[in-house]
Parts: structure tokens; C-alpha cells; sequence
């Protein structure tokens, strides 16, 4: 059902932000796909490449992830450097929590001179739930303040204290997350709103597997105007097993899983006797991945969706079906 | 009020390894209220250090002392010509307490019995609540009343984070309300929701730590110098 990869061209560079593919994309009315990578625990670049090698194709960006669940890994930027040059346009994260705005500031120079031009501002996963629970945060700015300080440095040429930066500010395309589960629910598309006027050109959802939930908010998100200055792209995630869908709907803080959700998982192996571990598993990936595509292909009905972001960190795999699967390949270019 | 803990019998055992004749000090202002470091308190620590002491052999002979005030030179006048006798200080104030005393006496050691925790009140019998870290440029005014940088984990200014759950609980903690679900619901309640819209400039943290070791000077109210010569 996809289109043929047409070479839309609507915009052009100069009314761009930063010209990254995902901008371009965007701007062309493209329904885009991003995907995840997580850096490797250690300094091996293969690693990368192959996660890199698995979306290479199927996504139009992929976010590489700042010490997710604040876990020591190798640095986004540089993780970001190898999956560029494997051919794929990394989105930069960058949490509030390990550096201060200093930091932030001479990082995002120095992703944009290695030719970086999409970052997600995030607040940051506390240290408690990470490996070095004993860690001092930082939170100099928080996520809202470091979107601003990003566009003023982009549209305004000036670092956080006024002064000019040589030769002119970093072209960015600056992202954020939203979660429309957290709780007070009423306030989460005010919130998204307040990242659109921070200047979010677009944002990322938590894992959408409440789908009335995401209606409602994304009908707030219409009324408030968010889709006209703020491309929303919606979190999806492929679940691995029953389990899983019971730990997120558990365990996870600010995680909405509906029990059907999870009843539908249980029903994939039923008829697979408990101790054939391998069928079992075999069986619930698939199920995970049919339920990913079904809620793809709703969420692109949803007024306000500009495309999704595949979560599927340890399950590269799985990108490549879910994407075809969802009728959105092959990927449209544009130039 | 200043906030504290005492250490446990074993750490301050330890403290006071090898002394023979200890005084134990306590203040009556903060930390007596938080049931820390008061008259009675002094008197409970003083009578089981004497009586671990006796039972493994190491026998201390523990003196009990309770100031007005340890955080100020006069109050701890009363300790002056007492310390000679004694090997050590145990103080039972919070931290500016045992280091006005070691100041003040510099040929004493002072050792602390508490663990200075926060500022902050009770909010129910035996338990009390950070309220303020002591910013020094307090934002109280747009966000209600409720402190982010003592209760959001994160300091964030233009909260929530992503992680609040059902109830409005702290991702951190889920024994602990989200500052920032308190201060929407707050904000709600006052009609001024929408001033949260409003991006909240970064911080300026020199008036915190951040800007080094802090101090206030009140001319108005300084001793007024002598003129050379008058
Ligand atoms: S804003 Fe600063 S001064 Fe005000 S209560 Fe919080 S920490 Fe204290
Ligand atoms: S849940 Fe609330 S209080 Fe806890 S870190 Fe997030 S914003 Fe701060």
C-alpha cells in the first residue's frame, strides 16, 4: 500500500532548519519512521555497525540513546558518528542529567561539526535506576530549558549567556519526548504544547499501547495547535513475550498497558505446552510484531500523526517486518 | 527548622575509639524539635554508650550538656572552662552546631552524633519532609507554594518528567508525591494553570552552592567601624 519511493521536493534548502532527512522528510508530508539504537556497554564499534546494518533502509533516522536508564554506554555523539558513516542519520539524545550547560553546548558543536543535525532534549532516567546509583545528577537545565537553549543557539546565532558563537549557531532540528501516560493525564498535552513553544520542531512519544488514551491526547494536541509548529511522531514498541507486556504494565512508571494487551499475549501460546521455551518465544515475538503493525496502521488514521518511532532496543530485528508489515517501505527519499 | 538523624550507636562507638571521658552536647533548637539531638536525646545516647561500654570492657564516662544554641558563639560560652577535662566533644547539634564548637575550641576534638539531613517539617508524627535546599533566588511564587528543587528529584523548573505514575507518584520514589502533580493540581486550584505554559528561564545557580561557599552581610545591622584614630 505504500507509495512508490516518489522524490518529493516542497521545500526548499533554505527555508529548512537544519536539512536533515527526518526535517526534509517531514516537510515533504512523508508519514516517517525512526527507529532506536542503543549504544553497547564497551567500545566496540562493530557492535554499532551491525545494529546499524539491521535498520539501514527501513527508518528515515535513528535516535541513539544518552546512557539509557542512566547505564554508562558509549557516547551518543560517537555512537552517532559510526551509524552516520554506516548510512544511516542518527538523532542525537541528550538528557540534563550528566552534563551541565556547558557541556551541552560545546557537545551539540561539536555533533553538528561532525555533520549531526537531529537531537532529542530529554530530562533524563534518574541515577537510582541505573548503574551508579551514587552518581551526582546534574540537572542544570531541564529538558524544556535545553530545547531553548538549542533553537536560540540555531535561530539566533548565541550560546545560553548572550554571547555570539563564531561564525553563526548549529543547524538543528530539535526533538523532545512526550508521555500521555503520566499522570495528571489532563495536563500532558499542555505540557506537549509547552515543548512546542520551547521551539520542539518535533517530538517522540513514550510507547503508545493504549490507544484511547493516545486519542484523546493527540485530540487536545489538535485543539491546541501543537501539529502546526511540532510534527508528533508516535512510540510504538514490539512486545517479546507476555512477561513483558506485564512488566511494563506493572513495573514501568508512567506506562499505560491495557489488560487486553496483555491477555492477547497469554492467548499466543496457549496452545503451546509450557516447557517448549523456544515455540513459546517464537510464538509471542510474532504475535508482538502483528500487534505493532495493527497499531501502526491505527495510529496513521489519527489526525496529528506525522509518523512513528520503532522502539525495538535488543531487537533490531524486528524493524524490518514491522516497517514492511505496516505498509511503509520502501522509504521515500527526497533531496 | 534544620532536620537531622543520629548516627547508630556502632558508628559513634567508633568515633569515639580509645576516649575515656566524653562530653556529650546537645542543642534546644532544630534538632531537639526532630527528637535528634535534645536534652533527652543526650541523655538516652549518653546512657547506652556508658552501658556498651561497660558490658565489652571499654568503660566511658559520658558527661551531658544541652545548650540553647550551638550554632552561635555565645551560646556555647558554657562550654569554655569544662573542656580541658574531657578527651571529646560528642555533639548533638546539626552540622553548623559541631562546627561552631570546633571553631570556638580549637584545641578540642568535636565529633558528630547526627547526621544532618535537610530543612524541612514534619508532615505526621516521626516523619519529616526536605522542603528546601537554599537556593538563594526562591521560586516559590510561580509554582504555588511547592518547592521543585528540594522535591523533584531532577530540580526541574517546567516539570513534570515523563515518569510520573497512576497517583501521581514520583518515578524516584513512589513513596513520594511528584512535586510538579502538586503544583500543577495547585496551579489548577489558584486558576493560574496557564503561567506554567510560560518556559521557565535556566536557573541562575550561583546564588546556590554552585556559586561557592555563600555568606550574607547586613551592613544595617554590622557593629559600625571605628574611624582611624577616634
Ligand atoms: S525555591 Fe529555593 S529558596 Fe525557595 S524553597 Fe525551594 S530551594 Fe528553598
Ligand atoms: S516524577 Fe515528578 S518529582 Fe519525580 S522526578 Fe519526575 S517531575 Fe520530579
Amino acid at each position: 500500500m505504500s507509495e512508490p519511493a516518489a522524490v518529493a521536493n516542497t521545500t526548499t534548502n533554505a527555508s529548512l532548519k537544519a536539512g536533515s532527512n527526518l526535517e526534509r522528510l517531514l516537510a515533504a508530508g512523508e508519514f516517517v519512521v525512526t527507529g532506536e539504537i542503543g549504544p553497547p556497554k564497551g567500545c566496540d564499534a562493530e557492535v554499532v555497525r551491525h545494529k546499524a546494518e539491521l535498520l539501514k533502509g527501513y527508518v528515515d533516522a535513528a535516535n541513539i540513546t544518552d546512557n539509557q536508564t542512566a547505564i554508562v554506554r558509549m557516547s551518543s555523539i560517537a555512537t552517532g558518528l559510526i551509524v552516520q558513516q554506516a548510512g544511516i542519520e542518527p538523532i542525537i539524545q541528550m538528557t540534563c542529567r550528566d552534563r551541565n550547560r556547558l557541556a551541552m553546548q560545546s557537545d551539540i558543536l561539536g555533533a553538528a561539526a561532525l555533520g549531526m543535525k537531529n537531537v532529542l532534549c530529554l530530562s533524563g532516567d534518574h541515577q537510582s535506576f541505573g548503574n551508579h546509583p551514587g552518581a551526582k545528577n546534574v540537572h542544570d537545565l531541564d529538558s524544556m530549558q535545553l530545547i531553548r537553549m538549542f533553537q536560540e543557539m540555531r535561530d539566533k546565532g548565541v550560546f545560553q549567556c548572550g554571547e555570539e558563537i563564531s561564525g553563526g549557531g548549529p543547524r538543528l532540528f530539535i526533538g523532545a519526548a512526550a508521555n500521555p501516560f503520566g499522570d495528571p493525564i489532563p495536563i500532558r498535552p499542555l505540557r506537549l504544547k509547552k515543548k512546542a513553544i520551547a521551539g520542539a520542531d518535533f517530538i517522540q512519544t513514550q510507547l503508545i499501547y493504549d490507544m484511547d488514551t493516545f486519542r484523546a491526547f493527540m485530540k487536545r494536541a489538535v485543539e491546541l495547535g501543537v501539529p502546526e509548529t511540532t510534527r508528533i511522531l508516535a512510540g510504538v514498541g514490539p512486545l517479546k513475550s507476555a512477561g513483558a507486556a506485564r512488566y511494563m504494565r506493572d513495573k514501568v512508571p508512567g506506562m499505560k498497558v491495557p489488560d487486553a494487551i496483555v491477555a492477547r499475549m497469554d492467548n499466543a501460546v496457549k496452545d503451546i505446552p509450557a516447557d517448549d521455551k523456544k515455540a513459546r518465544a517464537a510464538a509471542w515475538r510474532a504475535e508482538g510484531i502483528k500487534l505493532c503493525i495493527e497499531q501502526i496502521r491505527e495510529l496513521r488514521e489519527i489526525p496529528g500523526v506525522a509518523g512513528v518511532h520503532i522502539m525495538a532496543i535488543e531487537w533490531e530485528e524486528a524493524v524490518k517486518p514491522i516497517a514492511e508489515g505496516a505498509g511503509l517501505l520502501p522509504r521515500p527519499k527526497v533531496s | 527548622m534544620i532536620v537531622a538523624e543520629q548516627k547508630s550507636l556502632d558508628e559513634i562507638r567508633s568515633l569515639l575509639r580509645g576516649k575515656r571521658k566524653v562530653l556529650a552536647v546537645g542543642c534546644g533548637t532544630c534538632v531537639a524539635v526532630c527528637f535528634a539531638g535534645g536534652k533527652r536525646e543526650v541523655g538516652v545516647l549518653a546512657s547506652a554508650l556508658r552501658m556498651a561500654g561497660q558490658l565489652d570492657g571499654s568503660p566511658v564516662e559520658v558527661d551531658e550538656l544541652t545548650v540553647q544554641r550551638q550554632c552561635e558563639a555565645e551560646y556555647i560560652e558554657a562550654l569554655k572552662d569544662k573542656l580541658a577535662d574531657y578527651d571529646a566533644v560528642l555533639s548533638l547539634g546539626c552540622g553548623v552546631g559541631v562546627q561552631t564548637i570546633a571553631e570556638h575550641y580549637d584545641g578540642a576534638t568535636v565529633l558528630p552524633a547526627l547526621n544532618t539531613k535537610f530543612m524541612g517539617g514534619p508532615t505526621e508524627q516521626g516523619v519529616w519532609l526536605e522542603r528546601c535546599q537554599g537556593c538563594g533566588a526562591c521560586l516559590l511564587d510561580y509554582t504555588g507554594g511547592i518547592c521543585p528543587i528540594s522535591r523533584c528529584p531532577k530540580q526541574l523548573q517546567n516539570g513534570p518528567c515523563g515518569g510520573t505514575d497512576a497517583g501521581g507518584r514520583c518515578e524516584v520514589d513512589a513513596t513520594m508525591p511528584c512535586a510538579w502533580h502538586l503544583i500543577w493540581e495547585k496551579m489548577d486550584k489558584l486558576h493560574r494553570q496557564d503561567e506554567l505554559l510560560e518556559v521557565r528561564p535556566p536557573k541562575d545557580w550561583s546564588t546556590s552552592r554552585d556559586g561557592g561557599v555563600r555568606r550574607i552581610v547586613r551592613d544595617d545591622l554590622r557593629k559600625p567601624k571605628l574611624e582611624s584614630g577616634a
